[in-house]
Formats: structure tokens, sequence, C-alpha cells
């Protein structure tokens, strides 16, 4: 089991808050995603799940129970740090048994543990290395091998990919959906990411100054975000945000359209613009429109599109995917 | 051309290195050569090439019993070092640790007292050595030898946990470690290689202390720093002699440090983070 409940939980380090009042029910194997900026307060909720940080006031519950004041060891949670955080003195087996040595399981149980974990985790030829010897996949990997033996009731995981490069990345991201389906244990990851977030969450949590912004599956998130935070921080090129006449006519302070719900044409559209940069990725070009009312507005065409720097193009919103927000920033029904 | 230029560079830095070292190393090679001299050859000038007598070392040996005095600096370079590191690891771990907004001043505040000159508290230690009882005391000395060094030994052990991350620790408190299971498992054989650093440089430290050592005793407890300095001055001027006497002094110190340079230098925290 893993339903962790958050009532009213606040966190302050003094006078400042950096966590003003949250409220957050995760189901039993759910893969959750905190994402948000840098100093948004997501690691901290994570570390205040964990037990690494005391929280201020309100209650933490995990499958029932109130964890509030309890030891971090004791809430049968397993966490993956972003420095790996391995015990360099050592091997690989002793750091993946050392969760299962402090539960007093006994050597044969450990070593049958330790085995099944380095067989899940490709480590197997690694089990007497010591993790200087590793390379930083490779470390990944034993952190969540400590954390799989405990058979923990969740999972914390605090940007572990951030220190490994991009197509490294993109394996790891697959290996820990994969583990996810695996195991059905609920997962809680914590990234700055948004690709992260959209590829690897069931639900997603973005977080914004200590608040959450809004809950909810990631099509969700896409296609319906509450307000403009959510709608600039989801989706990746960044969607368009335009104010002024072209919004009043919509009856909004500020509209927002995607890049890929923009419409190039080389003769007519609504609006006029010229290109800026185009960023040929194969499958997709992103190109960047300098236009005459509405500023840079960021289209995503196919990979066949041919403009080149300064050609003059027009271009048409999708009217029926227009997002519309207020003037308090919140998304129009 | 490029390749020509690096080579070139680390040739010229390597001599210069051998130069460096030569010069600093030049006085103890001399004493050492000197001590292998009789006394006519030791005052006749300048030669590095002794003529390998070993009267001045049977001499010492007859005259002073060299066994008692670095039995003595065993005693007090062990017994200071064990004493420092009983005081002074707890110190450095609640520091490095828990650091609170005075520990910094804390810090400063012990080592300001190595910046005193020593000769400045000669007279009230004397005085408190005296009227204790401690004069030419092996514990006194003990005491007084860990006194001088603890804020450094302070100051290394807490630089050395504070390289420690603290994730690491947090790790081991998920993983299910009680606070001595923390300490036990993970802390202590991380901070193995600067507490054994620590422990050899303070060896060094009290061994080679002369000003304290010199002072506060006369015959029971006398390291050979003093056995040195007896050669120097009641018969006169006798070269051979006191370099034998420094030699075997010095032998000890400088073989321990040969074998323990891989100690000196540590590295076992890398890798464990990025």
């Amino acid at each position: 089991m893993g339903n962790i409940v958050l009532r009213n939980v606040h966190k302050a380090f003094g006078a400042t808050t950096i966590i003003p009042d949250i409220d957050l029910d995760i189901a039993d194997g759910e893969f959750v995603v905190f994402v948000g900026p840098s100093g948004c307060g997501k690691s901290t909720l994570l570390r205040l799940i964990a037990g690494l940080e005391d929280t201020t006031s309100g209650k933490i519950m995990i499958d029932g129970r109130d964890v509030t004041d309890e030891a971090p060891a004791k809430r049968k949670l397993a966490m993956v740090f972003q420095s790996y955080a391995l015990y360099p003195h050592m091997t690989v087996a002793k750091n993946i048994a050392f969760p299962l040595k402090m539960a007093g399981e006994s050597p044969d149980v450990i070593d049958k543990k330790v085995k099944d974990a380095a067989r899940v985790l490709n480590l197997t030829n690694y089990l007497e290395r010591r993790p200087g010897q590793l390379s930083g996949g490779q470390r990944q990997r034993v952190a969540i091998g400590r954390a799989i033996v405990r058979q923990p009731s969740a999972f914390l995981f605090d940007e572990p990919l951030s220190n490994l490069d991009a197509a490294l990345r993109g394996t790891m991201r697959l290996e820990i959906s994969e583990l996810h389906q695996q195991l059905k244990t609920t997962m809680i990851y914590v990234t700055h990411d948004q690709v992260e977030a959209m590829t690897m969450a069931d639900k997603i949590v973005v977080l914004n100054a200590g608040n959450i912004e809004q809950v909810g599956s990631p099509m969700e998130l896409y296609k319906s975000p509450r307000n403009l935070f959510v709608a600039g921080f989801i989706g990746s090129p960044k969607m368009n945000l335009i104010e002024g006449a072209v919004a009043a006519k919509h009856g909004a302070k500020t509209i927002g359209v995607r890049p890929e719900h923009v419409a190039i044409s080389t003769t007519a559209g609504d609006w006029k613009g010229k290109v800026g940069v185009a960023e040929h990725l194969g499958s997709d070009t992103f190109i960047h429109v300098q236009t005459e009312e509405h500023g840079t507005i960021n289209v995503r065409a196919g990979g066949d599109t041919v403009v080149r720097h300064g050609d003059t193009v027009y271009l048409t919103p999708d009217a029926k995917r227009l997002h519309r927000f207020g003037p308090d920033g919140k998304a129009l029904g | 051309m490029a390749r020509a230029v690096t080579t070139r560079h680390k040739t010229i830095a390597t001599i210069a290195a051998w130069i460096v070292a030569l010069l600093i190393f030049f006085p103890i090679l001399y004493t050492i050569i000197t001590s292998f001299k009789s006394e006519q050859e030791a005052i006749a000038g300048f030669n590095l090439i002794p003529s390998g007598t070993l009267e001045s070392y049977a001499a010492v040996e007859a005259q002073s019993g060299y066994f008692k005095f670095f039995l003595n600096s065993v005693i007090l370079s062990l017994g200071s070092t064990v004493l420092a590191l009983i005081v002074s690891v707890p110190a450095a771990w609640a520091m490095a640790f828990s650091p609170t907004k005075r520990t910094k001043d804390i810090l400063m505040w012990m080592l300001s007292t190595k910046m005193m000159p020593a000769v400045a508290v000669l007279f009230p230690i004397y005085l408190l050595f005296r009227d204790a009882g401690l004069l030419d005391s092996r514990i006194g000395l003990t005491v007084m030898l860990m006194l001088i060094n603890l804020p450094i030994v302070v100051w290394m052990l807490y630089t050395y946990f504070r390289e420690i991350p603290g994730e690491i620790l947090e790790a081991a408190r998920m993983d299910g470690a009680t606070l001595w299971g923390e300490i036990v498992y993970v802390l202590t054989p991380m901070a193995v290689p600067g507490i054994a650093s620590t422990m050899l440089l303070n060896i060094i430290l009290a061994w080679n202390e002369a000003f304290w050592t010199i002072r506060l005793t006369t015959i029971n407890a006398a390291p050979l720093t003093a056995f040195i300095s007896s050669f120097s001055s009641p018969q006169g001027l006798f070269w051979a002699k006191l370099s034998a006497a420094s030699t075997l002094a010095i032998a000890p110190i400088l073989i321990m440090g040969w074998f323990s340079q891989k100690q000196l230098v540590r590295g076992l925290t890398f890798g464990a983070v990025k």
C-alpha cells in the first residue's frame, strides 16, 4: 500500500514561508510528479513527506496512519537522491544490502534480495565494485536498487536524472517508468523538467512559490491549464500568450495558443510576420515568427516545412484550441 | 610543437622541484652525514663524505640511554594524540553536522590561541604544573601536548567531516539506520581517512614539540627533544654526537611519515556524489 495524504501542510524556515498550506491526495500505485521552477518548494515538499524536514504545521498520513512526527525510517518510504548518495566505502552489493541489514534481515535473505535487485537493474556484474568505479547511470541504478530491496510503500525521487547526460536521461526515464509498471508501487518524482513530468506521470502536481497551481493528468494539464502559470509551464515549446485587442475580441485579458495549433502559410492568414529562427529537428520544425502586432509567436510545423530567415509568412491560430484567461490569470470557462 | 613545449616545461618544473626539495632536506641530510663522522672530521669543515664511523652513536647511547627518551616520546605523542581525538572527534562532529550561529566564532577563537606565543604563558603554566605536582610527569606533559595541538586537530577533523555530504547521512536515515547505525556504519568509515591523517599529523607535531617538553621535564618524562638538547650545552659543542642524537630522534618519525604518506593523502569520498 502507498496511500499518501497531506492536510494543511505548512513549512516555514524562520520567517520565510516555503509552503503556505497544501492539501494533496496520492492514491496507492500512482506515479505522481511534482514539477515547477527552481525554488518552488517541490523538493521541500518531498522532504516533508520523507520526514527529512519537519512540518511547521499540518498533517501527513501514509496508509491512514499519521506519520507527521515519525522518523524517516519508520515511514516505510525509500528515496533516491539527486546526488545518488551512495555509501562510497561500500561495494555495490553492500550498498543495496544496507537497508536490509538495518532492518535486521538474515544474511540469506539479504543475499537473495540483493541478487534479485541486481538482476532487475543489470548490476549483477558490478556487485563487487565501489561507487567510485561506476558510471553515472550505473550509480543511479544502484541508488534505485537500494530503494527497491526494502519493498517500501512508496518511492521518492528527488530530481534523480539531472546529473546525467541527455541520452542517458532518456534511457533512465524509460527504465523508471518500466519499474513502476512492474512494481505498481506509489512513486513521487520531483523534477523541474516538464518533459519528464509529461512522459512519466499518472498525475502531475504543478507547484509555484510553494502553492499547488494545478493537479491533473498530463493531458488534462496540457488541454485545460487552469491558469497562465500552468499554461506557460506545461508544453514544449511554450504556449504563445497574447494580450491586447486580439484577446479582448475573445472576451479575455490574455489568450494562449500552443505552437502546434498555429497554421503557417506563405500566402494568407490572420497574423502577418517575418521568420526569425527556424529550428529543424527532422521530425518537427520550430519556427519563431516576428509578427507585427503580437510580438514573437512560436510555431511548430512539420519536419518538411521549408522557410528561411526573413521570409514573410501568415499565421492562423486554431480557434477551437484557444485558451482564454481573465485579468486574474485564471482560465475562463 | 605544443608537446615539445609541454615536455620542456615539465622538465624544468621537475628540476626546480628537486632543487627546492633538496634545499629543504639538506640540513637533515647533513645532520645524518655528520653523525657518521668522528668529532675531528665534524669540526674540520664542510665535507659531504663521512668516514662512516659509528663512534658517535656508541658514545651517545652509552652516555644517555637513548631508549628511555624514545619511550617517553612514544608515550607522549601517542597518549596526547589519543586524548586529543577523544576530545576533538565529538567536538568537530557536533560543529560539522549541527552547526549553530556561533560555530565559526568558536572555531576562530580556538585557532586564535595558536597565535599567541607559547612563552607568554610559560610562567602561569609552569606554576600550575609545579603546584599540581605535574612537573617532569608523563601525565602532565601528555595533557599539555594534547591541549596545544587541540585547536589544529579540531579544525582538521571539522574540515574532513564537513566534506561528508549531508545527503549520504539522509540516505542512511531513510534506509532505516538509527543514530548509532549512522555513526558506526556510515559516518565513521567515511571519516576514517580524515581521522587517520589527523592522527598522524598530531603524532608528528607532538613528537617534534620542543618548547614545553624541554621546559617542563628533567629526567623522568623527558622525550627525545630533551635528549637532543642535552647534547648541545653541557659539554661544549660536539657536532658529531649532537648529529647522532638528532638522527636517532628524528629517524622514527621520518620512517613513520614515509610509510604513511598514502594515509596522509586521502580520497575515499571521491565518487560518492556526482
